[in-house]
């Protein structure tokens, strides 16, 4: 099994140590954010650690008429692209809902760069994306009809990790435009999901709860916050097991489930 | 950048302060404050060279990247957040040893620069500092400057042993040393007095690379030991290839041990076997690097066997020309106090490095854990200072949490010389720890 897999926002702790995990495993890699000099350090720590065959290249979430170009360069260098693993998001601050100038960069890179760099993603791993992005040696038609078949199955089997957050199962008036911006894109994962089934490919939407990375670090009120790496881990073991959307650790589903089913009437009055 | 306001310690547990914590996650935000900073690795020096008392402590760990490597030269450069055990992971299946190495894996590659550390070789290969090929700084006005024994090389050996008072070290260089195999050689010699462990040091004929002695601080013979000699197995003396011998599984120590477990009687016992055990081990024998190295690493959190009010490891370096003299009178002292020790080791040094607050200089140095009971033991080691200071020796400040300024002043005569690089380049003393104050390290001294 020889994997390479796209990292977008390469330089977030669980981006990180999904990297490394996936290295781990024998990984080549492609990595890729908007800081190309810590992409530079972590490319070259992953290279020495693990001895796979690591590129970067500038990413910028919210620059969506970049992107098409960006995935050309990424299957340039990869042209066996086998996934990807969509990591970036902004958090944003308090002030998000009360400044849309900084909510509209919140929903900008969270959802609609999200949705733009998927699309070309998708369209890749699809049967008429091919079409696109020709795979460079056809296989021949004729005699091994069931090879080619074969091939092509294999060709057009690859996955999509969407880390969204279990901030978008419900709205708090703490981080709804963050919460808005990734429950849409946790919808958008579940569409993805829907239509590349019949094509093989498979579309995990993880939900992180509390993970120890800069996003959280002295934040008040945290708790069982998980690390990166084990994260990381999960994430990469996610591929071997058949659940479709994934919260890590695997107790915030029931948390999430708790919260959702609080009723709005009692809901709206938390102070959450 | 988010801080955590938290009570934190050194490695022997004591001093507990409250710190501002910082763990930045990208190299540029490794960045000095308008107040005082101290930079902390993996919390491993002892005492408080990384702690800063109501002040800002910027945590290193996850700026740890390892950024190049040349198999055929042997050279190594990453950032100063890595682990000696990481590195040690990419190193050694390709043919190559950390030059000088600590007696524990789980410390920065910036706390070794730091500090000035040293390992069993000291006598043969000098200090971590003499590997260094070149440090990348971040001054107390935010530049990044590059420093090595030829470029800079005034800060660079104000910063090699300088305990982070310098600036934050962002990235170091480092020469590492070759190896045929991942196994040592070693060899036991057991001395039934210190005068017999000293002549077991001083005989050319069993001396290795690595010289290390064990005392039992509990025996009814004042000193007595084994001498531990070993070296990087040869292709001959080895199976082949670089398959590590050690035993992966580390176990944690779960909990505090209350402070009664480790006492004369549970110690002695101990040490009575281990005596015995490791002393009837004549004839050479095959190790890991990993047992031979960092046999307490087996053992995570092993600082928590001396208990909720931690302990206190001395270190300290006799010179030469009265080395025998002090180490007993040191011995002797620790016996009348009918404190127990449960680890005392004697190492030899080599010269004086270029360091300029570096801690080896040419004589033998004895270590000793001692639990916090009472304050008793700070009066114990008080007299322990003043034996070194007669005898021209110095403490070390990687171990340290309670030596005094005065002390330290006699103790390392090249602090003036040190204290003008530090002046010029951080005048208003940004970058200070709790052991800076307390020692009287930096700030406005006439």
């Amino acid at each position: 099994m020889s994997e390479a897999v796209l990292i977008l926002g390469a330089t977030s702790a669980i981006a990180r140590a999904t990297a490394n995990a996936f290295a781990a495993r024998g990984a080549a890699l492609y990595l890729a954010s908007r800081d190309t000099e810590e992409l530079r350090r972590i490319a070259a720590d992953i290279h020495l650690r693990y001895g796979v065959e690591v590129h970067h290249g500038l990413f910028d979430a919210e620059a969506t008429g970049t992107h098409d170009a960006f995935f050309k360069s990424v299957l340039a260098a990869m042209p066996k692209l086998s996934g990807v693993v969509l990591a970036f998001g902004y958090l944003g601050d308090q002030q998000a809902a009360r400044d849309f100038k900084i909510g509209a960069r919140v929903i900008a890179s969270n959802f609609t760069g999200a949705a733009s760099i998927l699309s070309h993603c998708a369209n890749y791993f699809e049967p008429d994306g091919q079409a696109r992005f020709p795979h460079p040696n056809p296989p021949p038609k004729g005699e091994g009809a069931n090879e080619t078949l074969r091939d092509l199955r294999v060709k057009r089997r690859g996955f999509i990790i969407g880390i969204s957050s279990v901030a978008g199962d419900r709205g708090r008036q703490s981080n709804y435009v963050y919460g808005a911006a990734k429950g849409a894109l946790s919808l958008y994962l579940q569409g993805l999901r829907n239509r590349l089934y019949a094509s093989g490919v498979r579309v995990i939407t993880v939900k992180p709860g509390f993970v120890d990375t800069a996003m959280t670090y002295g934040l008040p009120g945290l708790f069982l916050v998980a690390s990166p790496q084990s994260v990381g881990e999960r994430i990469v073991a996610a591929l071997g097991k058949s659940a479709d959307v994934v919260y890590l650790p695997w107790f915030w589903r029931y948390i999430m489930l708790i919260i959702r089913h609080i009723p709005e009437p009692v809901f709206k009055r938390l102070k959450l | 950048m988010p801080t955590l306001i938290s009570s934190i310690s050194g490695w022997g547990r004591y001093p507990v302060q409250s710190c501002e914590l910082e763990r930045p996650e990208r190299y540029a935000d490794l960045r000095p404050t308008e107040t005082s900073l101290i930079t902390r690795g993996q919390g491993r020096s002892y005492g408080d060279a990384a702690l800063n008392e109501n002040g800002r402590v910027l945590l290193t760990e996850r700026v740890n990247r390892l950024l190049e490597f040349d198999a055929e030269q042997g050279t190594l450069r990453a950032e100063a957040g890595v682990t000696l055990a990481e590195i040690l992971e990419v190193i050694v299946p390709r043919g190559w040893f950390l030059p000088v190495t600590p007696g524990t894996k789980f410390v920065s590659l910036g706390g070794c620069v730091a500090a000035d550390v040293h390992g069993k070789n000291h006598h043969h290969d000098g200090s971590f500092g003499d590997h260094v090929l070149g440090i990348e700084l971040i001054l107390a006005d935010g530049s990044r400057v590059t420093c090595s024994p030829l470029e800079n090389p005034q800060l660079f050996w104000a910063t090699v042993g300088g305990m982070g008072l310098t600036g934050i070290i962002g990235e170091v260089g480092l020469k590492l040393t070759p190896i045929q195999s991942a196994h040592m050689m070693v060899r036991h010699h057991a001395a039934a007095n210190l005068e017999q462990l000293f002549g077991l040091m001083q005989d050319a004929s069993i001396d290795d690379r690595y010289t290390v002695a064990w005392i039992d601080s509990m025996g009814a013979q004042l000193g007595r030991g084994i001498a531990m000699c070993g070296h990087h197995a040869t292709q001959q003396e080895s199976p082949p290839g670089f398959q590590h011998k050690g035993k992966k599984n580390s176990r944690a120590i779960p909990c505090d041990f209350p402070a009664w477990a480790l006492n004369s009687l549970s110690i002695g016992a101990f040490n009575s076997l281990y005596y015995r055990r490791e002393g009837a081990k004549r004839e050479p024998f095959l190790s890991g690097y990993d047992p031979y190295f960092y046999p307490l690493d087996a053992l995570e959190k092993w600082n928590r066997l001396y208990g909720k009010r931690g302990f206190v490891q001395y270190q300290c370096v006799i010179p030469d020309a009265s080395a025998y003299d002090g180490i007993r009178q040191l011995l002797q002292e620790l016996s009348a106090s009918r404190r127990p020790s449960f680890l005392a080791v004697l190492k030899r040094l080599g010269a004086q490095g270029r360091g300029l607050l570096s801690f080896p200089m040419a004589g033998y140095t004895l270590a000793l854990d001692l639990p916090i009971r009472d304050d008793g033991l700070f009066a114990l080691l008080n007299r322990l200072d003043e034996i070194v200071l007669q005898h021209g020796g110095r403490v070390y400040l990687a171990k340290d949490a309670r030596l005094s300024a005065e002390s330290f002043g006699a103790m390392y005569p090249r602090y003036a010389e040190w204290l003008k690089i530090k002046n010029a380049l951080d005048p208003q003393n940004r970058f200070s720890s709790s052991l800076s104050r307390r020692l009287g390290i930096g700030g406005s001294d006439e």
